[in-house]
């Protein structure tokens, strides 16, 4: 291909790239807008929206709420997903391939058809819907989970290093503290933070399980784009910015890894 | 030994506790009342009579496939040009790309239906700059929704892409050259064949993206637009006339038609191997 017949996939992608950014560009410059109705051009520039976003208490407190959703149901998962797939994956080989196709079903399950499994089963038994939820988030980051932990147990040669530390007289605590803990803690990370930021936008099993009686961040930006849209677009550019260190702190910490293990 | 086994077992109870609780059972439950009738709680196919004899449930379903179909074609065919595009070019340029595709890729959901809003919703930018020109657009129909599914299945389909045009070895070209094939020979008899699994592959996993896709569409329509997905929210979690059996068997059908769209790609790809190879 010559030099000169280029100028096809550059158009072709920045046709691509226009298209992918110009709705978000749009919001960046709408949260910006002092009005901007029914002209073109926005009418001027202001910091007025993020200011009033800040001060805003039911911003804060559905942000408030999102975190402690998000920690308490992402500590609850690494605590009972660390022991078992570590328990499988040593003990139980056998029934490894089973356990992963268990595992990884929920990639493939739409989270409407898991909220209203979940109401139908627990609508008519007094569970708090809270509990529900963060039941629903344990299955949505569960295959990620997994994939981090296994894929970082098998990264290092794990089966024989607790080989060495049983002969040196380890029993099963100190092997599971001193020796898997420290080998898996970085991929235990990066699977933690792409958990995070899928649960930082998950709106559907939220909202349809227990809805406005507890305000996440996204159900704030449903209710919100209904009274005020430069309000809501401060609230998806302040969303997205966060997202994006996210991703930026997941591409760090796995280029790290890749480099250290070559 | 008997007993380290057994101790070893317990340390799984929590997990199977967890997932019965919230998977299996959940999952049983909804096919198992999706067989009862919300009104009198008898044994009966009645929600199923229903969902495809009444209009109101039936368009649900035609709907969601039809758009799950369009806007998974768009975006598969889109996406395999696209990427062809993006692997001519520099690797500065396609590392620039995939981190805007990565972004692009977090949003989805009610941000992006936020932003569509403002776009081209009633009073949004592109849509006054049309009726300059006295075109009329309405983001709250097919097409709109169109329009912004293919956004959020675009990226998807770039990124499933891009590894398997990566995957072309330029070897191959080198061989049939130096066997004497013309470019377009190359194309037909060597890349075509080798992208058609994966072009079938993506096609599937975007429809069924599509299909389950509940935030998006309901943050834009707010229900007012009849798809599959956000007549079972209604169904299961409304505040006035919930019918949750029936939006159990609304699920049971969404869940049949994404496994139906996997065996068929699994046929055509079989029939595909046989007469190619």
């Amino acid at each position: 291909m010559s030099e000169g017949k280029k100028w096809p996939f550059y158009l072709i992608v920045t046709l691509l790239a226009l298209y992918l950014i110009i709705p978000l560009f749009v919001t960046l410059v709408y949260s910006l807008a002092t009005s901007w109705t029914t002209t073109i051009l926005p009418s001027g520039l202001t910091l007025k929206w993020y200011a009033q976003m800040f001060e805003d208490p039911t911003f804060i407190n559905a942000l408030i709420r999102t975190l402690v959703l998000i920690i308490v149901s992402m500590a609850v998962v690494i605590l009972v997903m660390l022991p078992t797939v570590v328990i499988v994956s040593m003990h139980f080989p056998r029934l490894e391939k089973l356990f992963q196709s268990i595992v990884l079903l929920p990639y493939a399950m739409p989270g409407i058809i898991l909220a209203s499994g979940l109401l139908q089963t627990y609508s008519s038994i007094e569970v708090p819907k809270l509990i529900l939820v963060g039941g629903a988030y344990f299955i949505v980051v569960m295959p990620y989970m997994y994939q981090g932990i296994r894929n970082s147990l098998h990264s290092v040669n794990m089966s024989s290093m607790i080989e060495a530390a049983e002969l040196l007289g380890a029993n099963q605590l100190k092997i599971f503290f001193s020796i898997i803990i420290p080998n898996i803690k970085k991929g235990i990370l990066v699977s933690s933070l792409l958990s995070f930021s899928i649960l930082f936008g998950e709106f559907t099993l939220t909202n349809l399980v227990v809805g406005g009686n507890y305000e996440t961040i996204q159900i704030y930006l449903f209710r919100i784009m209904q009274v005020s849209g430069h309000i809501s677009s401060a609230v998806v550019i302040a969303y997205l910015f966060v997202l994006s260190i996210l991703s930026f702190l997941i591409i760090l910490f796995t280029n790290g890894r890749k480099r250290k293990s070559v | 030994m008997k007993y380290m086994r057994l101790k070893n077992f317990m340390v799984l109870v929590p997990f199977i506790l967890i997932f019965a609780a919230v998977l299996l059972i959940p999952f049983i439950m909804m096919v198992i009342s999706s067989f009862f009738q919300d009104s009198t709680g008898t044994f009966s196919f009645y929600n199923f009579h229903l969902i495809f004899s009444q209009r109101f449930y039936s368009v649900a379903i035609t709907n969601s496939i039809n758009l799950s179909l369009f806007s998974s074609i768009i975006g598969s065919i889109l996406g395999i040009f696209v990427t062809y595009a993006i692997t001519k070019l520099t690797q500065n340029t396609q590392n620039r790309l995939l981190l805007i595709l990565n972004a692009t890729s977090n949003f989805a959901g009610v941000p992006l239906a936020f932003a569509f809003i403002i776009l081209l919703g009633n009073s949004g930018f592109i849509t006054l700059m049309l009726k300059y020109v006295h075109v009329q657009f309405n983001l709250y129909t097919w097409v709109g929704l169109v329009l912004v599914y293919v956004y959020f299945q675009l990226p998807l389909a770039i990124m499933l892409f891009y590894p398997v045009f990566n995957g072309i070895d330029q070897r191959w070209r080198e061989a049939a050259y130096l066997l004497g094939a013309s470019s377009f020979r190359y194309w037909v008899k060597i890349v075509i064949p080798y992208l058609i699994p994966s072009f079938f592959g993506t096609l599937t996993i975007l429809f069924a993206n599509a299909m389950g896709a509940y935030a998006t569409a309901y943050a834009l329509t707010g229900g007012s637009f009849n798809l599959l997905s956000t007549r079972i929210g209604a169904l299961t979690s409304g505040d006035i006339n919930t019918m949750p059996n029936l939006g159990s068997a609304m699920a049971l059908v969404l869940a049949l038609t994404m496994i139906i769209a996997l065996f068929i790609n699994q046929l055509v790809l079989k029939k595909l191997r046989r007469d190619i190879g």
